[in-house]
């Protein structure tokens, strides 16, 4: 550990932090290989997914169920949480007030939890079309990849949820920032799942 | 409200008085349900009464605060690691006795045999699960863990508490497959569990729920152990270690975990959309409605080869270790070994199809994977090739590991030239399920992880405990390994190549029998394999006395692990070693560098115990269970609780304890003046007595430099 160490590919803290930008090597690379390994588990429910498009067992497709402006706003409101939590990264890596931080990871949070309330709203939707996960190996690849996401961002929402309430109890301190970091990574990584969902399940499937 | 209706209607989900293994008998007490209702029955005794003397005798001895205390809260690496040992040796006891009455079922299958052909097919399903997932991952996760930190002069794993969590899901999911000997019964599908068999609608039991939830217990276990152990070797290494200087066993860890990391998800996905068929109607893998059971089969060889790598990897790294440390000899071509392994863990995502040529792909598909399959035989041969020239020459020491070693260049050669055969689509044809398949993965598995992992286990106890192994009863151990292994499975690739299915609990071909009662005396022989083992385990610690090494280096070892004490401490090294070159210790023994006391004594931080591992077991186990019984208010309990301990753990600060300089002087100035007292032993003495851990240096006339 004498010789200079490579920085961590994405946001890094900088020196004005310390032991905490020296610590965050390690926890960021570490998360870095657990993303790399939830990517090899979504591109398997990709596959998945992809294999099961002509297994309709006479149930609907996607043209009956799929409704591409629900998931569009979807999308926005996706990609307006990563912007969000971009400005709540700067505001920890600048130093910016607390309160600077907290409000945008607030945001964040109602952004992905409008995206999840949405997301619910879209399958509820389709169920009662008649497309439930059991209706054909179609449908039952669909709700397995779509909703896998959702979950992703669900746990991610309760991590910040969770986060917010160290920097409550302690502060912006060293595990705080390291959480944030890694949450932020996170939260990229499912808005890029995501890009995908979008263009292979409903872009690909409407057209 | 349908829901709390059942749950208030049947709070223990589906367990009843007929999920005990003596039920069935009482109520039909036919000769054939009789004898397995014993054979079941006994098993469960076998698993009850041995938690029940487990218990007693740790309360007896008042060791109830010393076990949770300093063991199973304990984030040691050294410490999970021999944990993780010890729970391989458990499942493979089990797994031995069942391949032991599959054996003698088969010996007088001829027209019958005594068991049930339920209980047979339970009997191979839990065999197969046990020894991939709960014998061999285990046990080369253990070793990793005990020795790659050592090796590269670390003071620990990346992610302690992680690694402490990897443990309890992976214990986790072997006390699932423990319980299913008491309560209902486990899969019969295999340890592979294809569908449309293992639907609820040909197998709507708890069996393959019970394989489900083990499964996926263990691969989340060895998904965190994987990063855990690549981000180590990558963040971890002590100054001057660089790649190309790391032992040959860090990097097969290395490459083990990268395959761990990438190969263990489609496992997890494959389970958990059986699961999602089998509990919320899915229809993934089912006849009809669109369901494809291809898919399964894609998914799971997609894990399942590179698994087979994940284990043979680490058992060439032991052989390497072990090959040129008992020859006195840098490895011979390390450089080809490295991309030997490299080029093997690529190779591994290439070939998944030979698992099932017969399952209807097209000739250029088959072709395809075909000649993938055969090119591993090419770095494999290299590496082959490398030990033997590492070999040459050298001062060649018979130990109990090198007896294993050779056995192994032998056995898994032969083993390896059957693959060849049936990598050729048109063979594969002909035997493919017969057992001369069963012979050709035993042929692979057994010389080649197995006795790679109980070398391992040979080399490195002397380490970890501060004692040597008996080396008679470990020769006696490993010859009947050896020759049992021969006996068992030799006389199976003629019953193959005759035409024997495998699987098969009777038969009606009398040709069949001499053979099967070779095979039979075989398993004889590898039950003594392993009782020759506790024997010798017993032994061992009775002398322990006669055979200490506090010094720490009884082989004449070549890489850093030797160069701390026996057991070393807690924190590995008092300081930090820099590395120059490849063989640190060697290097540093020649150049008389070795057993000096640091320049500068420091605090050392090391993590401090967390109950998180052992809570994540519960639950986790908890969960499986209530999911496998569907007892819905334990499964919503558990998940509660594990979310809730994630969260707690958030919160927790001051995660390391500071151990002070003067107690890190203190005990290395005490262990070198014990290393001051002692004599050093040439290598002629090595398995005496005076062995007490300090070795002569001696030059070898006629080594190739």
């Amino acid at each position: 550990m004498s010789q200079p160490v490579a920085r961590h590919p994405g946001l890094n803290l900088g020196g004005a932090h310390g032991s905490t930008d020296a610590a965050a090597e390690r926890l960021m690379f570490g998360f870095w290989v657990f993303l790399m390994s939830d990517a090899i588990l979504f591109g398997m429910v990709f596959a998945s997914y992809v294999t099961s498009l002509d297994a309709r067992a006479g149930g609907p497709g996607p043209h009956d169920l799929y409704d591409i402006r629900s998931v569009f706003i979807e999308t926005l409101l996706l990609l307006c949480s990563s912007f969000t939590f971009g400005m709540a990264s700067l505001a920890l890596k600048y130093q910016h007030s607390t309160r600077r931080l907290v409000g945008w990871l607030g945001v964040t949070l109602l952004l992905g939890m409008g995206f999840l309330g949405l997301e619910i709203h879209d399958f509820l939707s389709m169920i009662a079309k008649g497309g439930s996960a059991s209706r054909s190996g179609f449908l039952s690849a669909f709700f397995d990849l779509v909703p896998l996401h959702g979950a992703h961002v669900t746990a991610g929402c309760i991590w910040l949820v969770c986060l917010v309430a160290q920097i409550a109890r302690f502060g912006v301190d060293h595990w705080v920032k390291l959480g944030i970091l890694r949450l932020a990574l996170f939260w990229h990584f499912l808005d890029i799942i995501w890009i995908a969902i979008f263009s292979v399940v409903y872009l690909a499937g409407l057209t | 409200m349908s829901l709390v209706a059942a749950l208030i209607a049947h709070p223990l989900g589906r367990l009843s008085l007929q999920s005990l293994p003596f039920w069935q008998m009482l109520q039909d007490p036919s000769k054939d349900n009789l004898i397995n209702g014993c054979i079941a029955t006994t098993a469960a005794a076998i698993v009850v009464i041995g938690a029940v003397v487990l218990v007693a005798l740790i309360t007896r001895y008042r060791k109830w605060r010393v076990l949770w205390s300093e063991w199973l809260t304990s984030a040691d690496h050294k410490k999970i690691g021999i944990m993780y040992v010890v729970l391989a040796l458990v499942m493979l006891a089990r797994a031995l006795i069942e391949a032991w009455l599959m054996r003698a079922q088969q010996a007088f299958g001829l027209h019958g045999g005594f068991l049930s052909p339920e209980h047979f097919s339970e009997l191979f399903s839990t065999h197969g699960t046990i020894m991939i997932f709960f014998m061999a991952m285990p046990f080369l996760t253990g070793l990793i863990n005990y020795v790659m930190p050592l090796q590269i002069g670390a003071r620990d794993v990346s992610f302690p508490v992680l690694n402490s969590v990897s443990l309890g899901l992976t214990a986790a999911g072997a006390a699932l497959v423990m319980i299913s000997l008491v309560v209902g019964k486990f899969s019969t599908g295999g340890w592979f569990g294809y569908p449309p068999y293992t639907e609820a609608s040909f197998n709507p039991g708890e069996g393959p729920d019970y394989w489900i939830w083990a499964l996926t217990l263990s691969s989340l276990g060895s998904t965190f152990t994987g990063i855990n152990f690549a981000v180590t070797i990558y963040k971890e290494r002590a100054p001057g270690m660089w790649l190309r200087r790391m032992p040959l066993f860090t990097w097969t860890a290395l490459c083990t975990s990268i395959l761990m990391i990438f190969a263990m998800p489609p496992l997890t996905v494959a389970t958990a959309q059986l699961a999602l068929d089998r509990y919320l109607h899915f229809h993934f893998f089912t006849n009809g409605m669109g369901g494809n059971l291809m898919h399964f089969a894609n998914l799971f060889w997609l894990f399942g080869h590179p698994e087979v790598y994940i284990l043979i990897l680490p058992a060439f790294g032991v052989y390497s270790e072990v090959v040129s440390t008992f020859s006195t000899k840098a490895l011979f071509g390390y450089r080809s070994l490295v991309l030997a392994t490299m080029g093997i863990a690529v190779l591994s995502f290439t070939v998944w199809l030979h698992h099932f040529f017969t399952m209807g792909q097209n000739v250029d598909i088959n072709a395809y994977f075909g000649i993938a399959s055969m090119l591993i035989g090419i770095p494999t041969g290299v590496k082959v090739y490398d030990w033997m020239w590492t070999m040459f020459r050298g001062r060649v020491r018979f130990t109990v590991p090198m007896i294993y070693s050779i056995g192994f260049i032998l056995l898994f050669v032969l083993g390896g030239m059957s693959g060849i055969i049936l990598a050729n689509p048109s063979v594969d044809y002909q035997v493919h399920n017969t057992v001369f398949l069963v012979a050709h993965f035993h042929n692979v598995a057994v010389p080649g992880v197995l006795f790679g992992m109980i070398a391992g286990y040979h080399f490195w106890f002397p380490k970890a405990f501060g004692f040597r192994l008996d080396e008679r009863w470990g020769k006696l151990s490993a010859w009947c390994w050896i020759w049992g292994f021969m006996l068992a499975f030799f006389p199976l690739y003629g019953l193959g190549l005759e035409g024997l299915p495998r699987r098969s609990v009777a038969y009606t071909e009398r040709a069949y029998v001499p053979m099967e009662i070779v095979a039979f005396i075989g398993a004889f022989l590898v039950i003594a394999a392993l009782a020759a083992l506790l024997v010798q385990l017993w032994v061992s610690v009775r002398d322990r006395d006669r055979n200490r090494v506090t010094a720490g280096d009884p082989w004449d070892g070549r890489s850093l692990e030797w160069a701390t004490s026996a057991p070393p401490p807690e924190y590995n090294f008092a300081q930090l070693p820099v590395v120059t070159e490849r063989d640190a210790f060697t290097v540093a023994k020649e150049q008389g560098t070795a057993y000096r006391a640091a320049r500068r004594y420091v605090d050392i931080e090391v993590p401090r115990h967390s109950a998180l591992g052992p809570i994540i077991a519960a639950v986790g186990f908890a969960a499986a269970f209530g999911l496998t019984w569907h007892i819905w208010w334990l499964v919503l309990a558990a998940t509660l609780a594990l979310i809730g301990a994630m969260i707690v753990r958030g919160f927790a600060r001051d995660l390391e304890k500071s151990i002070p300089a003067w107690q890190v002087q203190a005990e290395q100035e005490a262990w070198l003046q014990s290393v001051a007292a002692t004599a050093s032993v040439t290598r002629a003495q090595e398995a005496s007595a005076a062995n007490r851990g300090l070795a002569r240096h001696e030059e070898i006339a006629g080594v190739i430099p």
